[in-house]
């Protein structure tokens, strides 16, 4: 597995979200993976720490049941996303891969659209050759702030 | 300008006109007069424990600090500096020592917003300052009363009592506070923020609307427990998601209880909250604590919402609150508030944190549900074939503004609350 290869996978997971594959993009992690966005950057424990997200592979695959479901009124019509990445850095490579990738999010629906910036930490590790998503971790810059609805993922 | 007739003929028997939810001359008057009369939720004592802690929120629209003073009484004070108007306190919470210090001109207030020292005082010495209304400093505002550790606060002076105004629906706080094995609550966990594109009023209405959760939540609740059942065991998720589903003959059995001044309750008999799955350890502890029936009647009280009229929500089940703050008549903050029950395991913490993050978060799916349904009506209601929001079901055509219980379907309460909002709205202040 090469740095490239790395760069390549994170790359890939935003244009899956980005075209909103959730069943592709479910399938990059793990079974015990998790997709965290802690309410502040401090924070290590998302049991007695509240988050914006603190999402299981159960939760995540019903998030993206309910996003298709024909009862889901919050999403008629849909929203749409886009991901703006910078070039992910990479922060280990042994015993686990872990890297840093800095991005705005534009999250829209109807005539609204509101743009999130962050960054985002996984950590990666190397099944049958390819690459999964044990912890998909992101630091909004503002995590404290009041927000409206935020109904895909960044 | 709106006057008090004009007031009084936007509620009627079972239906209230849409102006109370789009008008911006309504909303100004529920800042002057509802949100300045009636007793509003500021905090809880466990925020700021030491002298000089604080925190910084909002009566209405009015900013005011909660801090403990050095006589360890809880202040609460308009946070404005009586010099320009400056926000004196500008973090949401913090400690400041023994005063308060204006960032502009350093004038300086104790914490009972006395004035503590202006700097170059000569420049006042021939003026008639002790008479301004600055030299009054900080003003503290109407009244505050701290019951079990919450601080309610009233902007007015020599409005309704304490009691009067809370009188009977003091007992889902009572509740609340009698889950800790240690009758102690902490507010732990973070604060969730989650800004809705509509009134204020619609927010705290869908808390005792029972005939929504079945439909709106269908597309959340509905697909956790389709799911669920491919699971091999139970994920706490759905327990938490599965009871939304139930139907309206659950919900009918659930009860809804009104008391005065708006205040009420859904879940007299049993409720969404019922059947968590027993956290190992904590029966004990509070048979420990309150003897075995005691504990059992405190446990087996499972309401579902309780409204604090005007604008704060809480479940006594999950140790949870809602604050509905009002910012404009078409915007409100929501914030949800977590406790832990002192002396009780950590697993019940971590419950009402994952019920607030599944259900009440920004990035709730039961939230967006909600906040699509406020926001389309928010929208719809300037449509002008109808002025009219219909709140009829199973209206009694003598009911009162007293004490209650009746169906839990009925939109008794939200009949209740607007009974109330259109007294406080229209007495002289």
């Amino acid at each position: 597995m090469t740095d490239a290869d790395i760069i390549t996978f994170i790359r890939h997971e935003a244009r899956l979200l980005d075209e909103q594959r959730f069943d592709e993009w479910l399938d990059l992690f793990t079974d015990d993976g998790r997709y965290w966005m802690p309410l502040d950057p401090a924070q290590t424990d998302w049991k007695l720490q509240q988050s914006l997200y603190s999402e299981d592979v159960f939760l995540l695959r019903l998030r993206s049941a309910r996003l298709k479901s024909a009862k889901t009124y919050s999403q008629k019509p849909k929203s749409r996303c886009h991901h703006l990445l910078q070039t992910p850095e990479i922060d280990r490579r042994d015993g686990g891969i872990s890297t840093w990738t800095a991005f705005h999010y534009l999250e829209t629906r109807l005539d609204e659209q509101t743009l999130y910036a962050g960054w985002s930490r996984h950590s990666l590790v190397e099944m049958d050759g390819k690459l999964r998503i044990l912890l998909k971790r992101i630091d909004l810059v503002n995590p404290d702030s009041a927000f409206g609805g935020i109904q895909l993922f960044m | 300008m709106i006057d008090a007739a004009q007031i009084s003929a936007l509620v009627r028997d079972g239906e209230v006109h849409r102006d109370v939810y789009t008008s911006a001359a309504v909303f100004d008057h529920e800042m002057t007069h509802l949100f300045a009369a009636t007793w509003v939720f500021v905090g809880h004592a466990s925020q700021i424990p030491a002298v000089g802690d604080f925190t910084t929120t909002t009566i209405g629209v009015a900013p005011v600090v909660m801090v403990r003073h050095t006589d360890q009484t809880i202040h609460v004070l308009h946070n404005r500096c009586p010099h320009k108007g400056t926000r004196v306190a500008n973090d949401p919470c913090g400690n400041t020592g023994r005063f308060f210090r204006c960032p502009y001109h350093a004038w300086s207030f104790r914490t009972d917003g006395s004035v503590a020292a202006i700097p170059l005082p000569t420049g006042y010495a021939q003026t008639p300052f002790k008479q301004s209304e600055a030299a009054g400093g900080m003003r503290p505002v109407g009244a505050v009363h701290v019951y079990r550790d919450f601080v309610f606060a009233q902007l007015n002076t020599d409005g309704i009592s304490f009691a009067d105004y809370f009188g009977p629906s003091l007992s889902s706080i009572d509740n609340m506070v009698d889950r800790s094995p240690d009758g102690k609550l902490e507010v732990a966990g973070g604060v969730l923020r989650y800004m809705h594109r509509c009134n204020w009023k619609m927010l705290v209405e869908n808390l005792t609307d029972t005939c929504h959760p079945m439909v709106a939540h269908e597309s959340s609740a509905g697909t956790a427990i389709a799911m669920g059942q491919a699971l091999p065991g139970k994920h706490p998720a759905v327990e938490i998601y599965a009871p939304f589903m139930s139907p309206y003959a659950f919900y009918e059995g659930m009860g809804i209880r009104v008391w005065p001044n708006g205040h009420g309750h859904t879940g007299v008999h049993g409720s969404i909250h019922s059947d968590y799955s027993a956290v190992p350890g904590y029966f004990d502890q509070m048979v420990g604590a309150y003897g075995e029936d005691r504990a059992k009647a405190i446990l087996d009280e499972s309401r579902h919402n309780t409204v604090y009229f005007p604008n704060m929500t809480m479940k006594g089940p999950i140790q949870s609150l809602r604050i509905f703050k009002p910012i404009a008549a078409d915007r409100t903050l929501v914030e949800s508030w977590t406790f832990r029950l002192v002396g009780a395991p950590n697993q019940l913490l971590e419950r009402t944190i994952m019920y607030s993050r599944l259900i009440n978060a920004p990035t709730s799916p039961v939230g967006h549900d909600d906040q699509e349904m406020y926001e389309r009506a928010q929208d719809s209601l300037q449509s002008d074939s109808n002025p009219w929001v219909n709140m009829q079901r199973l209206l009694d055509p003598d009911e009162t503004d007293g004490t209650a219980e009746v169906n839990g379907t009925s939109e008794r309460q939200m009949r209740n609350q607007f009974r109330a909002w259109q007294r406080f709205m229209t007495e002289a202040s």
